[in-house]
């Protein structure tokens, strides 16, 4: 069956999967975004039950993608897998422990004899849907910006700095990458409960949280993309294999591949009109048009990233140790194993979409959330 | 790239904890979603409001559980980066992939359907729900089962080849590697003590309402599907159990015999049932390993190779050689290994130097010396030996404790069928007491298979000296308390909450 796919056309493909799953991860965040709303939202204990219950539902979508993209990670490319999390290992454990608090926050918010009291499970849901969403972000950008690690002969590798990953704050590009992030998960969320909701008091402070959410994430994604686009990238060499700095690298290989350029710009439409779509033509269906355009920009934005030899993880402490989608994957056999395996994909997705289809025929409300035995 | 003791000890110790937490947790979701699973199917099939009551009341208790169990779960996956990063490259073309699988075939299922269980009881068809309560129950045990074909792999590595060109092994059989006997029987001996655990639990809380004399009916029928559920998995669980000790003889030998604290090999070995260890004991001196033991003749031997007569070996037959046996010593296979790692140095050197006849002459004596490559990680033959105290009183509570769960599923299953088992206080007294000692039996099934097969972190290939991730040993310090003060508090709350709502009871007026 893979006779004739060659070991870098399955690089590619993994490469696509694993961007992706960041792409849905990032739509899925509005379960994060929504979180960190609130107290933003409800002004009551009713509506902050119906907030919590409503994100509550459907929280493992989220959690289930990010482990998904680690599992893909681990499978398809583990000498990143391999650099990045045993490097920057702060950075990644921070992101784990804001995901550890975030299950049991659902779950154990309103049980009678909790231990910690409400407001503690709900300032874990924040810790969650902010910290969780920037540090992620940030992560992502080191993608762009590089990481400060150095791999050996037998591929096994270190970090250079004895800050394991937290020098990635002092970047102004991954601040702003995070903070973008944020303000996306953020978007999102509002606009999931602008559908999801059928609550007057709520749909009022929805509008104005949106507008607000908007600027912010408008504003720093020109300058992140403006910045992606123009500052030095990693190239290497077809036969060689060795890297080099190469000035406007992922402008590029927008230009290389114009139905990259295609796509991000199909995204960053949708995204707009949905955004246009919510904040002047009041209509609810928002979420579907930024969500898909979210997926279809973030996809593409890593996807960019691992295509026309380019080092997706450069290294800042040793040029020839950064990471491409050639040096750092699986084996062939290993890739064509999980190629089957994905073909599952599409049915998850069904299925997923089917469940979610007949749970939310009705708009959910107060009422609704009193009267379920089993309500967070 | 060999690390420090410090650092492999507070990265084993943080892998152990956060392990050992989250084993707390998921044995009773893997057999209480089959559980509740049941008790929804006769509420469908007889449409007695009463059985959707009971199955809602142990839903809620399984979504307690079930929170902390993701939660504690997230950070295992993950660790294997943060943590043994050089394992995840060295093993992780092989290794990564049933993660992965797991994630896509099981954990999205889980948790799918998992809403729809919870939340969906007056939103979709009665079918509909009894379908995802099985579908979660399906989904949940599919997970152990990528998680324990990975961990199988690890105790028996099988399916891959090493390739020097990437330093690394490669997958070139998946289906050996799915039906790797280690993983099989470790599979089903590990979710069928999840049954177990399970049904302990759902009779040691029903015993407590008898004790009470609070909600009798319904501790009593919870009793009867309890009972049953857990007469037959601890049957399969024994039977489970006696092929895994198989496999461990035939692919692990030091741990067989750590297991039992056997040191000097022998003929028609027993089995201890009892014995305290000398703990002054060292390998290679002549004093007797035991205080004193009480052990069923020929037994390890039938058990570990299927006859009564079999050689059985020690540890000191496996650390230094027996020839009789042919037995390889450790120190000849370390001296093999450090063969293998520095003709694999070379032959990187003198492909990098595009000198392809040294390459080819360092691959010839690389390969060779590939089977021994980990034991050339080894600084010294004793190395070799786990934790023999550890790994022997663990597997001693496990199979002692598992004995016992079998003795009172059939008791309470006889008094419950007889309608008598409300007036047996000592028998119900005996239930809510085993209950604790279901998770003991748990961690100390999961201390066996992981200290006694130290110091490997794959066996023979790859020990946890060489796997650890490169990072400052007080970085792993930090992480390990902030586990240890994290997971504790949200084990107390975790409690507090299952004991409020055991408590207050199942709703409705049973």
């Amino acid at each position: 069956m893979f006779d004739s796919i060659t070991l870098y056309h399955l690089e590619l493909y993994w490469w696509f999967i694993v961007s992706l799953l960041g792409g849905l991860f990032v739509f899925m965040s509005f379960i994060q975004g929504g979180q960190t709303l609130l107290y933003t939202l409800g002004k009551t204990e009713d509506e902050r039950d119906l907030i919590i219950n409503s994100l509550g539902r459907k929280w493992e979508l989220s959690f289930t993608t990010l482990v998904m993209f680690g599992g893909a990670i681990f499978a398809a490319f583990p000498l990143f897998y391999s650099v990045s999390f045993g490097g920057a290992y702060f950075v990644w454990m921070a992101i784990l422990f804001c995901f550890i608090i975030q299950a049991v926050s659902y779950e154990y918010r309103k049980k009678p004899n909790n231990f910690f009291g409400h407001r503690f499970y709900e300032t874990l849901l924040f810790i969650n849907g902010s910290l969780g969403i920037f540090l992620i972000g940030v992560a992502l950008a080191t993608l762009y910006t590089g990481g400060n690690f150095m791999v050996n002969e037998m591929n096994l590798s270190h970090w250079t700095k004895s800050s394991y990953g937290l020098e990635a704050l002092l970047s102004p590009f991954n601040l702003a990458f995070g903070v973008m992030l944020l303000a996306l998960s953020r978007i999102l969320g509002v606009l999931y409960f602008y559908n999801n909701l059928d609550e007057e008091h709520i749909e009022l402070r929805i509008l104005q949280t949106l507008k607000n959410n908007s600027l912010i994430f408008l504003a720093l994604f020109l300058w992140v993309v403006g910045m992606m686009l123009f500052q030095e990238g990693y190239n290497y060499d077809e036969m060689t294999k060795v890297v080099n700095v190469e000035s406007m690298k992922i402008l590029h290989n927008f230009l290389a591949y114009p139905i990259l350029m295609l796509t991000l710009l199909m995204g960053v439409s949708m995204l707009l009109y949905g955004l246009y779509r919510a904040l002047n033509q009041k209509q609810k269906d928002a979420i579907w048009y930024v969500g898909i355009g979210t997926i279809l920009a973030i996809t593409t934005l890593l996807f960019v990233l691992g295509v026309n030899h380019t080092a997706f993880y450069p290294s800042l402490a040793d040029l020839q140790s950064s990471l491409t989608i050639e040096n750092s994957s699986g084996s062939y056999y290993t890739l064509s194993v999980m190629s089957v395996v994905s073909l599952l994909v599409p049915v998850v997705f069904g299925y997923i979409f089917m469940v979610w289809r007949s749970m939310d025929k009705t708009k959910m409300s107060i009422d609704e959330v009193k009267s379920d035995p089993h309500h967070y | 790239m060999e690390h420090s003791e410090l650092l492999i000890d507070w990265s084993r110790a943080q892998f152990a904890l956060t392990a050992l937490y989250h084993w707390l947790f998921v044995p009773l979701t893997l057999g209480l979603t089959f559980i509740v699973a049941i008790m929804e199917t006769i509420y469908v099939k007889t449409g007695d409001e009463w059985w959707k009551k009971t199955t809602k009341f142990w839903m809620g208790l399984l979504a307690i559980n079930f929170a902390i169990g993701l939660a504690t779960g997230i950070i295992m996956e993950f660790e294997f980066g943060t943590n043994w990063s050089n394992y995840s490259w060295i093993v992780g073309d092989i290794f990564g992939a049933p993660l992965a699988i797991e994630g896509l075939m099981a954990f999205f299922m889980e948790s799918t359907f998992f809403a729809v269980m919870f939340f969906g009881w007056n939103k979709v068809s009665k079918k509909m729900h009894l379908t995802s309560t099985w579908l979660v129950a399906i989904g949940s045990n599919l997970s152990a089962l990528w998680i324990l074909v990975a961990n199988g792999w690890m105790q028996h590595p099988v399916g891959m080849h090493f390739n020097p060109d990437t330093a690394r092994n490669e997958m070139e059989d998946f289906w050996a590697v799915f039906f790797n006997p280690n993983a099989v029987s470790k599979f089903l001996h590990t979710v069928s003590s999840g049954y177990v655990l399970a049904s302990l639990f759902v009779i040691g809380v029903s015993a407590w309402y008898l004790l009470k004399k609070r909600e009798v009916l319904f501790a009593k029928r919870s009793i009867i599907v309890a009972s049953s559920f857990g007469l037959l998995t601890s049957l399969f669980l024994l039977t489970s159990g006696d092929e895994s000790a198989f496999n461990v003889a035939q692919q692990q030998p030091m741990k067989l015999a750590a297991m039992e604290g056997l040191y000097k090999g022998e003929e028609r070995a027993g089995i201890i049932v009892i014995g305290l260890l000398d703990n002054t004991k060292v390998l290679g001196d002549e004093k007797a390993p035991f205080h004193f033991k009480v052990e069923i003749p020929n037994a390890l031997s039938f058990l570990g190779y299927h006859s009564l007569s079999a050689f059985v070996p020690g540890i000191h037959d496996l650390v230094y050689g027996n020839e009789k046996h042919e037995i390889m010593s450790v120190a000849q296979k370390m001296e093999k290994g450090k063969l293998a790692v520095e003709a694999l140095s070379d032959y990187k050197k003198y492909k990098k130097e595009n000198n392809s006849q040294k390459a080819k002459e360092a691959l010839v004596i690389f390969e060779q010396n590939q089977a021994y490559m980990g034991y050339g990680y080894l600084q010294k033959p004793e190395d070799a030996v786990p934790n023999v105290a550890l790994t022997f009183y663990s597997f001693h509570t496990m199979v002692g404790l598992g004995t016992w769960f079998l003795v009172l599923f059939i008791m309470t299953l006889y008094f419950a069928m007889i309608n008598e088992i409300e007036k047996k206080r000592w028998l119900l007294r005996l239930m809510l007491m085993t209950l604790p000692l279901g998770y003991v039996a748990q961690e100390a099934g999961w201390i066996v298979a992981e200290a006694g097969r130290q110091p490997w972190a794959i066996q023979d290939l790859l020990p946890v000296g060489m796997a650890a991730s490169n990072v400052a040993s007080t970085s792993v310090m930090i992480t390990f308390w902030l586990f240890a003060i994290l997971f504790t508090g949200l084990l107390i709350a975790e409690i507090k909450i299952m004991f409020t709502q055991i408590n207050l009871g199942p709703k409705g007026g049973h």
